[in-house]
């Protein structure tokens, strides 16, 4: 299991159109992933999860990521939240 | 982060701000009330000074008999740095050395209209509520028949379709993909859905849907205590499923133990419907039918008289 913590630089913050492909990627791949932003955890490849959390641009959050394929999904989620993109 | 500050008290419970404004954002750490009478009297070796401090009609009456040089440095060692609130009760007078110290140490003090035994249960009430442990799970929560059944499984197995046919069914929604729970009295789960995505289910294809206005207001439900978990998993043709039902699986969630019924998924077989009749058979269980045990029971009897008629 490895775990990171980053700042979210999304311009617009995960907002439903972010978090669905957020949570698509997250989809890919075949590990349990979670996210946690202010004490608060949640399943990273649910949808209705992501977006309780009403993630905001600069806010910290951690992933923390368990399986066979954990560094590849890592790599990928965490350059998809740091990236400053339009959606 | 702290889950309750003072300034939550103030706007909950019907209380006056007195003094001591600077420290209204103090953290609430323990449910725990503390009476300083005896702190009063100028002892202060036990002093929990990390509690809400409650003023009724005894302490104060004995302050007013405190030799008038003695009642500021006391006011000022009860204005402890760590101490969250003082409240006074009865809507008394607030001794002036209080609101001296109160404002020089950032204490708030705030003042109630009830009686101490009446403002004491009912913020006993409130900070046992609010500090509870909470935890959430992926998953959905569902009331069937009364009871909270929470349905888990992996992403993409069909938690929300098999909520959106016990919907359809007259059963109610509490909470879709995240539900927060939190543990009551040391042994009660109480789910919610977070605010944001309350009365909300998502289906894949049909995107967000909302429950409440699509099937009315008895479709959903606010809170429910959660007594039985569902877990889907995808058929495993290797692995062993309960065929009798006289085992019971359990999941723990915080410190509390559920039931845990643990159900494959497979074309053709109607998920909605057995989580429906699962959740039948659990209180039935309650009402103390086990018909497994039953059967089990009976099925042992006819096999030993036989064996007697065979000997």
């Amino acid at each position: 299991m490895i775990e990171k913590t980053t700042e979210v630089q999304l311009k617009t913050g995960l907002q439903a159109r972010p978090a669905a492909l957020f949570v698509q990627e997250a989809n890919r791949f075949a590990s349990e992933i979670h996210l946690e932003k202010d004490g608060k955890k949640v399943n990273a490849k649910s949808i209705m999860g992501i977006m309780s959390l009403a993630i905001n641009r600069g806010c910290t959050v951690t992933l923390s990521i368990d399986g066979r394929d954990e560094e590849e999904a890592m790599a990928a989620l965490i350059e998809f939240v740091e990236k400053e993109g339009n959606y | 982060m702290a889950k309750v500050r003072t300034s939550d008290l103030l706007e909950n419970l019907d209380l006056e701000l007195i003094s001591g404004e600077d420290g209204i954002h103090r953290p609430i750490i323990t449910s725990d009330l503390s009476r300083p009478g005896l702190e009063l009297a100028g002892f202060f070796d036990y002093y929990p000074k990390e509690r809400i401090q409650l003023l009724g009609m005894t302490e104060l009456t004995f302050f007013q008999k405190l030799h008038s040089n003695e009642k500021l440095p006391r006011m000022e060692r009860l204005c402890d740095d760590r101490t969250p609130a003082i409240i006074i009760s009865r809507e008394l007078e607030v001794p002036e050395e209080l609101i001296e110290a109160s404002e020089r140490h950032a204490v708030p003090v705030m003042r109630s209209k009830l009686t101490t035994t009446r403002l004491s249960s009912k913020l006993t009430n409130y900070l046992e509520k609010m500090l509870a442990p909470t935890t959430a799970v992926h998953g959905v929560l569902v009331d069937i028949y009364g009871v909270g059944v929470l349905i888990t499984g992996q992403s993409g197995v069909g938690k929300s379709e098999a909520a959106l046919d016990l919907v359809k069914r007259g059963h109610r929604l509490v909470a879709d993909d995240c539900v927060e729970i939190r543990q009551e009295d040391n042994d009660t789960l109480v789910g919610s859905a977070p605010e944001l995505i309350e009365h909300l289910l998502e289906i894949r294809g049909l995107g967000i849907i909302n429950i409440m206005t699509l099937f009315g207001a008895g479709a959903i439900r606010g809170n429910k205590r959660i007594t039985l978990n569902v877990h889907l998993e995808l058929w495993n043709s290797k692995k062993q499923y309960d065929r009798l039902g006289i085992e019971e699986d359990k999941l723990k969630i915080i410190d509390t133990e559920i039931t845990k019924i643990t159900l494959p998924v497979r074309p053709g077989r109607n998920i909605a419907v057995i989580i429906e009749v699962a959740a039948m058979n659990f209180r039935l269980k309650r009402l103390g039918i086990n018909t497994a045990k039953d059967f089990t029971d009976k099925l042992a009897n006819v096999i030993s008289e036989r064996d007697t008629d065979f000997m």
